[in-house]
């Protein structure tokens, strides 16, 4: 391809604007990772830009030695792990029957699905049906109500929509079972999709925090997104007992940043797999429309 | 039993007798079985909660339950506009809404057809993975990053704002920013996330519209304006209709996370409202009444938006 010149200029332009743009996410971040790493004399005299000043463990040493982060991790944790699998289970369990022709009810299913992604009910009926079913203050409520997320759902659909329909019907006439050809056939091909959804489901479990708010008010159940609010935004360090001879060294905000760090690190540990299979799943779910 | 296929290239099955269904069932049974955990699923927690906003038209007593609460019809209704808060409140969540499309939508757009002009595919990616990286990151974890930077003690902006020699600013202690706030940290999170989709579209182009525009002497600018924009203009449509439709759902986290009592007069939206008076001060039916409200306007949203769409395009949602 020849450029003329009016071109070259547009591209080195659009070189450049973009690795701004590039810039205007990554340096926040920077910024916050080099606080986390700065003593207390350096955060406040503006010396931290993108590097540590002063460097110290002391903010995540100080936050390690908080029981409450640690009570709020193992919750996200649980919340994550046991979340995703109940995900995963009730979602495919769903999707796949509501692909299949044989399965005669599958058009008044997807509209009642569908009827539920256009309108849903205010927040205190749901309240009070969890209230009614016992499950505020559980760990459960985090886990139970937001089991299969239509969207993914219908993602999922489409993926088993998509499986060769020939290696499907020869299985069939082979004499294999309906309950056979499940779980050894389309179990182990849908396990791109598996994955996909695993870790889009992962995500929002771990980030999950309105609903520990409306339905969690014991503090030994609170996951850890709605400890770092408190820290970080409403400035409550709790229990992490930052005496003034303490704030010599460490700052407030270079605690806030060192959580933020902390809460941070899984998702960026899966970045890498998140971004392949987040990029492939969301193609399959547009497609679909 | 007879078979055809649909529009869709799927069987349906026809059956003379409900006999012959029966048994088609009973041989499919794990099918069937296994699909009723999702069905009671949405059943108990999407529908039952859509049968329980009754409670909108009642003074609901939390011990006297729905059956025992007395009725009220409209009151709730009437008393949400009788209300100069909530007329703020609603007010605030309409601007912020509008602001988002304005400024928010348009984004990825922009940034889709910037990357598509990137010819080094390796600087290309580099450019993704850094821009999509913001959307992983929880609302509150987003927050406090921007909270860090606006501090006026310690945030980079005031330190250059400084050497401007202006005062510092503390931008989340006074209306004025809020919403600028909330709309800049939505485009800071989920851009570049957006772009993909508009990427998959321009992925999908056919390259010989190109190369014949090419042929004719058409430059790059003209060729994105003639044949990338129009061709990705039904996925911005059908895009545009679906945020149309959520022009309501700004979200609760993203707003209640840079929420306090110095911003809220221009920042609280009818999200953090029902929260805030619904579950905290506990007036169950005033808040049901203002969501069943919020909902209504969502769904006639909706459906104003695709017969727009359908009359302008001949293509909608549904």
């Amino acid at each position: 391809m020849i450029f003329s010149k009016g071109q070259r200029a547009f591209q080195l332009f659009n070189t450049i604007l973009l690795f701004v743009v590039g810039l205007t996410m990554v340096l926040p971040v920077l910024h916050v990772v080099a606080q986390s790493f700065s003593d207390a004399a350096a955060i406040n005299s503006r010396a931290v830009s993108f590097w540590p000043v002063g460097f110290t463990l002391e903010n995540y040493h100080m936050i390690l030695k908080d029981p409450s982060i640690w009570v709020a991790f193992r919750n996200s944790v649980i919340i994550t792990v046991g979340g995703t699998l109940l995900n995963l289970a009730a979602t495919a369990s769903l999707a796949y029957p509501l692909s299949r022709p044989e399965y005669l009810y599958r058009r008044a299913a997807l509209i009642f699905v569908l009827v539920t992604m256009i309108f849903h009910a205010p927040l205190i009926p749901n309240y009070l049906l969890l209230k009614n079913l016992h499950m505020l203050n559980t760990l459960w409520v985090l886990i139970v109500p937001s089991a299969i997320s239509a969207y993914n759902l219908f993602v999922m659909r489409s993926f088993f929509l998509n499986l060769p329909s020939e290696l499907l019907d020869s299985a069939k006439i082979d004499g294999c079972s309906e309950f056979r050809l499940i779980w050894s056939v389309v179990l182990p091909l849908s396990k791109p999709v598996m994955a996909t959804m695993g870790i889009m489901y992962a995500v929002a479990n771990w980030n999950m925090y309105s609903q520990a708010i409306y339905y969690i008010d014991k503090r030994t159940l609170i996951p850890l997104q709605v400890r770092l609010r408190e820290i970080v935004i409403t400035d409550d360090l709790g229990a992490s007992d930052v005496t003034s001879e303490l704030l010599m060294f460490i700052s407030p905000e270079g605690l806030k940043m060192a959580v933020i760090v902390i809460a941070t690190i899984p998702i960026m540990l899966v970045y890498p797999f998140l971004q392949k299979h987040f990029i492939k799943g969301m193609l399959v779910g547009s497609i679909k429309s | 039993m007879a078979s055809k296929t649909d529009t869709s290239g799927q069987a349906v099955y026809h059956f003379a007798h409900a006999k012959a269904k029966k048994a088609f069932i009973i041989k499919h049974w794990p099918l069937y079985v296994i699909s009723i955990p999702g069905l009671l699923y949405f059943a108990l927690f999407k529908y039952v909660p859509l049968l329980g906003s009754v409670i909108a038209f009642q003074n609901y007593n939390i011990f006297k339950g729905i059956t025992g609460s007395p009725w009220v019809g409209f009151d709730h209704f009437k008393r949400m506009f009788a209300y100069d808060e909530f007329l703020v409140i609603l007010k605030n969540t309409l601007l912020i809404g509008l602001y988002d499309l304005i400024f928010a939508f348009p984004v990825p757009i922009i940034l889709a057809l910037l990357l598509n002009e990137i010819r080094h595919s390796g600087y290309k990616r580099v450019v993704q993975t850094v821009v999509y990286m913001p959307h992983f990151l929880s609302w509150v974890i987003v927050g406090g990053i921007i909270v860090g930077l606006l501090s006026p003690t310690t945030g980079v902006i005031n330190h250059a704002l400084a050497l401007f020699h202006i005062e510092p600013i503390y931008f989340l202690g006074e209306n004025s920013y809020i919403r600028s706030i909330l709309i800049g940290s939505g485009i800071w999170k989920d851009s570049g996330w957006g772009t993909i989709i508009y990427l998959a579209a321009i992925a999908g182009i056919n390259p010989d519209l190109y190369e014949a525009a090419e042929i004719d002497g058409a430059g790059r600018f003209r060729q994105v304006m003639s044949i990338t924009l129009p061709s990705i203009l039904p996925v911005i449509a059908i895009l545009f209709l679906l945020q149309i439709g959520r022009f309501m759902d700004f979200g609760f986290e993203r707003v209640f996370v840079f929420l306090n009592s110095l911003n809220s007069g221009n920042g609280e939206i009818l999200d953090t409202y029902v929260y805030r008076a619904g579950l905290i001060d506990r007036q169950y039916s005033y808040t049901t009444a203002i969501g069943l409200f919020k909902s209504c306007v969502g769904l006639l949203l909706i459906i104003l938006g695709n017969t727009f769409s359908k009359k302008m395009t001949g293509d909608g949602l549904y």
